[in-house]
């Protein structure tokens, strides 16, 4: 009662000051957020868009319908599901296991924890230039891994311009490390905010350590991978500039170019200048963010149901 | 299953090399006798959650050896004691249902202990029923009121039947209502169980209404065991004096002369067999007699009538604080008068050493 008689008084004042200090972040928002994917929105339905005369020959699917022909995008949807797939569940899996080792050292811990977050301030190409260092073969070496590899009685393979698994295995390899770091760093903390007292009292009932794992520290830190899960999908479903870090710009040569790689092309690349090509495809990896992440939402809603 | 510690120390090492350790039970010896409800009562700090969880096994003391019964438990793991504890915040799961949370210790059983679907199900429900909370089990923590909590919280110590159950101020989040009835509950449950029990708490009054033996501890020392009536009517030392009743003692300086006791110039009690020297009076409130020809003369500050008692308060310049006293509500007072004249109980009076705090005993 009271509460409503207040803000009835103060409503119209509290309203207008609350929306001036929304404004400056609003108007930003819908200046270079909201207002450009609704043009691209546009831009997708509208046939050989042309951003310099600003006209274009119709409106429809056309669009959609040529990219989903082309080779070349079917080809990028492919490399970025499979990245999407390998990279995702073992980076979370992997950043999983370091945090609770991290968690449970005590010596060193800081040392450790600075060790294992310096590849996410590390430069995307300077990280580029170890793993070209690490994996291409050149007539002088073959590299670091084929050296190692090499020990074991395997043949040297060309990581970077060999066969497709093997690029495949170095692009993921190089992404899973490249976004481990931000998924320890969420994770070790979210360790740390479990109470002391819940491992306490399993200690009482004597617990094991695999249980302890399974029904109190997994479902504890639950909430915790689900966000993990859910921006690791969109930012793989999102990766480019890793593939451009071992690849070189030239990905379609490669054969290893993502969705964004193929928008970044349809717009600036050698083919260039199709803005409503690049539009379609851009609206269509929006679309399969966007189910993934609601798929993703759904499930996760029922696995961390704390009340 | 009795517990006995046998000069136990604990020694919490400083935060680095540096800096001192910090000594929270100093040589503490203590036998508790099977089936009772103990309760250990102290200020916060003087190590008595320490010493709980010495006897559960999540701290391992610096010296000394803990036995349940014959066994010496002192290096085994907590989980093979049979205790069960009550943590201060519940400590419950908050992703579990209450049954799946009573059931948790039941599950991590294995070997000959296992125990089938049914089993566990029936001694879960079995310890819900105990506690009064078997309407309760689909419910999540987030669900349930603190009191609500509590109960699972103790149904889950229980469910193992423990030989010794644990409470770390089980009372402590409650709000006062909930606290006077609760209390009751955990001495229902104990004698319906007979598990022996310990129980930490600082609040005074929670240790004397439920417990059957209590445990004074300060600076991590043992001060005084004994009945809570008996550590009331008989402490050992101006501390336990102090910290058991309520109100609280009334303290006085004072000293002995010719086996009187003076406090200022009245000469209030005869002390036979006491020497001459300076010592602290503790008189409890109940410890006085209002009378016009008393021995104690005080100035009148205020009559507080409770309806079965009247709380006097008074002053006099042997006492920092207010003086209070409670005497019966027929007691005739002059509200008007600021003198008042009290004359003292002997067996509510103590003596202190003023040196040593300790008890000086008269006759």
């Amino acid at each position: 009662m009271s509460k409503k008689t207040l803000s009835g008084v103060n409503g119209v004042a509290t309203n207008i000051s609350g929306w001036l200090y929304l404004l400056p972040a609003l108007l930003f928002l819908i200046a270079f957020m909201v207002y450009p994917l609704i043009d691209v929105f546009i831009y997708s339905f509208e046939e050989g868009y042309n951003s310099a005369s600003q006209t274009s020959f119709g409106t429809g699917g056309y669009n959609y319908a040529y990219i989903l022909r082309d080779p070349y995008f079917l080809k990028t949807v492919k490399n970025t599901f499979i990245l999407v797939i390998i990279t995702v569940p073992i980076s979370t899996g992997l950043a999983l296991l370091i945090s609770l080792g991290l968690n449970s050292i005590r010596a060193l811990k800081r040392l450790f924890q600075t060790i294992f977050f310096l590849p996410y301030v590390t430069n995307t190409l300077a990280v580029g230039l170890v793993f070209m260092i690490l994996f291409r073969k050149t007539p002088y070496t073959d590299g670091l891994v084929n050296m190692i590899i090499g020990k074991f009685g395997i043949s040297p393979v060309d990581f970077i311009d060999g066969p497709y698994w093997a690029k495949m295995l170095v692009l993921s390899v190089y992404v899973i490390w490249i976004v481990m770091p931000f998924k320890i760093l969420i994770l070790t903390s979210a360790l740390a905010s479990v109470p002391d007292v819940y491992y306490q009292s399993a200690r009482i009932d004597g617990t094991s350590s695999w249980r302890v794992f399974w029904r109190i520290t997994l479902p504890m830190i639950s909430p915790m991978i689900v966000y993990l899960i859910i921006t690791g999908f969109i930012g793989a479903f999102k990766a480019y500039s890793d593939a451009v870090a071992i690849f070189g710009v030239d990905l379609n040569a490669a054969g290893m170019n993502t969705i964004v790689g193929y928008v970044y092309d349809m717009l600036y690349g050698d083919g260039g200048g199709y803005p409503s090509y690049a539009s379609a495809a851009a609206i269509v990896l929006f679309a399969i963010v966007l189910t993934i992440t609601v798929i993703n939402l759904i499930v996760s809603r029922k696995a961390t149901d704390i009340t | 299953m009795n517990v006995r510690m046998e000069n136990i120390t604990k020694v919490f090492p400083g935060r680095d090399r540096k800096s001192a350790g910090v000594t929270a039970v100093d040589n503490f010896s203590l036998e508790l006798p099977d089936g009772k409800l103990v309760c250990l009562l102290g200020p916060s700090g003087c190590g008595k959650s320490t010493l709980l969880y010495m006897i559960c096994g999540l701290e391992t003391p610096t010296e000394g050896r803990i036995y349940f019964g014959d066994q010496d438990v002192t290096d085994i793991p907590s989980e093979k004691r049979g205790v069960g504890l009550v943590f201060q915040n519940y400590a419950l799961y908050p992703h579990l249902t209450v049954k799946q949370i009573i059931k948790f210790p039941l599950e991590n059983l294995k070997g000959d202990e296992k125990l089938s679907k049914e089993e566990m199900d029936k001694m879960a429900l079995e310890a819900a029923k105990l506690v009064q909370i078997d309407g309760l089990m689909d419910r999540k923590p987030g669900q349930m009121s603190g009191g609500q909590q509590q109960r699972v919280a103790i149904a889950r110590a229980i469910v193992k039947r423990p030989k010794v159950l644990l409470m770390d101020e089980p009372l402590s989040n409650l709000d006062a209502r909930l606290r006077l009835h609760t209390r009751e509950e955990i001495r229902r449950i104990q004698k319906e169980t007979g598990i022996t029990t310990i129980f930490v708490t600082h609040d005074q009054e929670e240790a004397m209404s439920i417990s059957d033996l209590i445990v004074v501890m300060k600076d991590g020392v043992l001060h005084q065991m004994g009945k809570p009536q008996d550590v009331y009517d008989d402490p050992v030392n101006l501390f336990v004096a102090q910290f058991l009743g309520t109100p609280e003692i009334n303290v006085f300086e004072g000293k002995v002369k010719d086996e009187g006791l003076y406090i200022g110039e009245d000469r209030v009690l005869e002390v036979r067999g006491v020497e001459d020297k300076d010592v602290f009076i503790g008189i409890r409130p109940e410890g006085f007699i209002v009378d016009d020809e008393g021995k104690l003369n005080c100035e009148l500050k205020g009559i507080n009538i409770m309806g079965r008692d009247i709380t006097v308060l008074s002053s006099n310049g042997a006492s920092k604080n207010v003086i209070r006293s409670i005497v019966s509500a027929e007691t005739a007072i002059d509200s008007g008068s600021n003198k008042v004249r009290f004359n003292l109980k002997p067996h509510k009076t103590y003596i202190f050493d003023k040196d040593t705090e300790e008890r000086i005993r008269f006759a």
